[in-house]
């Protein structure tokens, strides 16, 4: 019955909880801990961006123009407007998802990859709009979010809780929060894959001519994993505009969209263990790099040219091919 | 008994000598002084400067014997220009490297993304950046060394007061610097009992202002013309507003106050005014202006060690590592609240930036006159007022 558990697909969702509940051992201060918060709330809006990139084959060049729309509309409906955070994030997701349908709907029904230029032009025009409408925004000085609050409870780094009899630190709280929900993200996604829509979705990938033979309705298909794709960074935006308390255009930034594609290449497309992977080194490079100071952007690049050369499939499904392999070897010495 | 009372003895000594070592150790403990500053990235005119400013200022400092017979010791981290990573090295700076100041904060949003963290660490900080909102309100741990936009409005309005004109045309850029200076300048235009008659804007990527200059040029009753804006677009604004042969007076703002703008703008830029850091003009100062020797000095240093033009950014950075500098030695220790009061009693700090009067309502204790008011006379900068 355990080896029948193993083999299931919830595996690896158990090896990421036990990662997360093994890693406040090796943290010291707040820093770090806001430093891991952070690498969660990114991993779940790449594992949504992943649905896209590594499944449906699409490219998307905005997805941090959906991040920020999703951190703006919490700054401001909670900020300016007094909203509790939970219906500012809903409705802020549910914006955002309604765009990525107008704007995926009519391009998808195209083959090729015009999504990506329709998703760069979407992100710069937020970002535009974002820098300009100083008056909702703060302009590219940015704005203050409050902290998140549930029914006049406060999750605020800064604050203190007591849980079920334990005392812990605010950043601890977020960690612990952070973690649930990159958990959910993920096994969310995971059924999503392994649903009728995830096998749609592959076929389209593997050949979208041979797949609308068979009848799957390929545009529908690939504008509903945008759509779903969109909510995650909306939903991620929101959560990551309450930890940080300070947003500024920059989360919408071209410079973003980048990072967020990349945390994907990097990681490992098609892998949902990959891109946390990728999400994690790519978040942490700039801390262990700034010891180089000038030399900092060079070893970035260095470092991701490298990957790519050596490992082009990503991170995480390299090593896996090479750990699987030296077993079998292991295996077949023994036998 | 002998035995045991001997290693008693022993462990006692043992005990006493690493109590001894322990706080030699900590009388020799340098003082750390974190920073985090836009040195790559759109913002590095500002961070490049600033960082190269507080380097040689920290060695500086060292060599001469440190501060409370203890040396100082700088970390500091690059943001890139982007507010996250500012808060995240904020943090850094705080938690991990335990340091006892920061000085650093290019840019305002650098700044306000790094002040929930630093207020509620209660660390004293010092911001290098210029919005008005990082001190006003004022924040209890919270310093900033640069005028504010306004402090530039009310100058420049000022001098054009005195010159009669009360009606003025306002073209600005719509980045951060504009729109800010913008909405200072209408607001204090208000308050000195001036008219905008003309309010029009530009975006950073425009590279002809002739359409914007010709609706100010046809507005009735301008007297005056300022232009509000931060890297090119003021000096195509220039040349456009040299090209339409408008004659009105001309200001721009402190965004373009050095020695390339001149050079961009050429001989457009003859006859117009803008307020500045005395560091432009350093040898025009008259001799009786306490500020012309640090003015001096600190340019000639500069100069000398990096063999670079100094700029006013660079300046920032050298009054806040000095404010610090001062506050600690008055406090006579690290102690967070102790220098945090004696930054806020600072009185008749000379910088190069202007003559700093700390209080508790005013954490950044510059007034606008600290602004020289210049104009551009046969391509050089001359000291007005």
């Amino acid at each position: 019955m355990l080896n029948r558990f193993m083999q299931s697909r919830l595996r690896g969702l158990v090896v990421l909880a036990l990662i997360l509940v093994i890693i406040p051992a090796f943290l010291s201060n707040s820093f770090q801990y806001g430093m891991v918060t952070q690498i969660a709330i990114l991993a779940a809006t790449v594992v949504g961006l992943n649905l896209l990139v590594g499944f449906a084959g699409q490219i998307s060049l905005g997805h941090a123009g959906f991040f920020g729309l999703g951190a703006y509309f919490t700054g401001i409906a909670t900020g300016t407007y007094g909203w509790p955070s939970v219906p500012a994030l809903l409705v802020g997701a549910i914006m955002v998802g309604i765009i990525a349908w107008v704007v995926g709907r009519p391009i998808l029904r195209l083959k090729g990859h015009y999504l990506s230029m329709a998703t760069l032009a979407v992100g710069f025009i937020i970002a535009i709009i974002l820098n300009n409408e100083r008056a909702l925004t703060g302009g590219p000085d940015g704005m203050p979010v409050p902290a998140f609050e549930v029914f006049g409870w406060e999750l605020s780094s800064f604050g203190r809780y007591s849980l079920l009899g334990l005392e812990i630190e605010g950043f601890e709280a977020w960690y612990i929060f952070a973690s649930v929900i990159l958990l959910v993200a993920v096994w969310f996604a995971l059924n999503l894959i392994e649903s009728p829509i995830g096998r749609a979705l592959r076929s389209v990938h593997g050949s979208e001519v041979a797949a609308s033979v068979v009848g799957v309705n390929t545009a529908k298909y690939k504008s509903l994993v945008f759509v779903i794709s969109a909510i995650y960074a909306s939903l991620m935006g929101s959560l990551y505009a309450h930890f940080l308390g300070f947003i500024t255009p920059a989360v919408a930034s071209f410079e973003f969209s980048i990072l967020f594609i990349t945390m994907v290449v990097l990681g490992g497309m098609g892998s949902t263990f990959g891109v946390i992977l990728g999400a994690a080194v790519l978040t942490l490079l700039p801390q262990v790099l700034a010891d180089f100071q000038e030399l900092e952007t060079v070893m970035f690049g260095l470092i991701l040219m490298l990957t790519m050369i050596f490992m082009p499939k990503g991170l995480l499904p390299t090593l896996t091919a090479i750990v699987s392999k030296r077993m079998r070897k292991k295996a077949g010495g023994e036998a | 008994m002998f035995k045991t009372m001997m290693r008693r003895a022993g462990k006692c000594a043992v005990v006493a000598t690493a109590g001894l070592m322990m706080m030699s150790a900590q009388a020799a403990e340098p003082i750390k002084i974190g920073s985090f500053l836009s040195i790559t990235g759109p913002a590095s005119f500002l961070g490049d400067p600033e960082v190269k400013t507080l380097e040689m200022y920290v060695e500086k400092i060292n060599e001469e014997g440190g501060v409370l017979g203890r040396q100082l010791e700088l970390i500091h981290y690059d943001d890139v220009g982007n507010a996250s990573s500012a808060r995240n090295f904020a943090s850094r700076l705080i938690r991990s490297d335990n340091v006892d100041i920061i000085v650093g904060g290019s840019t305002t949003g650098a700044t306000m993304a790094a002040v929930p963290l630093i207020q509620q660490a209660e660390i004293p900080f010092i911001s290098l950046a210029g919005a008005v909102v990082i001190t006003t309100p004022v924040k209890k741990w919270v310093f900033k060394t640069p005028q504010s936009d306004r402090m530039a409005a009310e100058r420049i309005l000022a001098d054009m007061k005195d010159r009669g004109i009360t009606r003025i045309g306002l073209i600005s850029g719509t980045g951060g610097f504009g729109s800010s200076g913008r909405t200072q300048t209408l607001e204090v235009a208000e308050k000195m009992g001036m008219e905008v008659v003309a309010d029009v804007t530009y975006s950073g990527s425009d590279t002809d202002m002739t359409a914007q200059l010709t609706n100010i040029k046809n507005t009735k009753g301008v007297e005056a013309v300022l232009n509000f804006g931060f890297g090119q677009g003021p000096a195509i604004v220039t040349r456009n507003y040299d090209q339409l042969g408008m004659e009105l007076p001309f200001y721009q703002s402190h965004g373009v106050a050095s020695d390339s703008f001149l050079e961009l703008a050429g001989s457009a830029a003859e006859g117009l005014r803008l307020p500045a850091s005395p560091l432009l003009v350093p040898d025009s100062l008259p001799d009786d202006d306490p500020q012309k020797e640090v003015v001096q000095n600190y340019k000639a240093e500069y100069e000398a060690r990096w063999d670079s033009k100094v700029s006013t950014f660079g300046a920032y950075a050298y009054d806040g590592l000095m404010l610090a500098v001062r506050a600690i030695e008055e406090a006579g220790s690290t102690d967070p609240e102790a220098v945090r009061e004696a930054l806020e009693n600072i009185k008749g700090y000379v910088g190069v930036t202007g003559e700093f009067n700390m209080s508790p309502d005013d954490h950044n204790g510059l007034d606008p006159e600290s602004f020289r008011i210049l104009e551009v006379q046969n391509g050089e900068w001359k000291l007005i007022d």
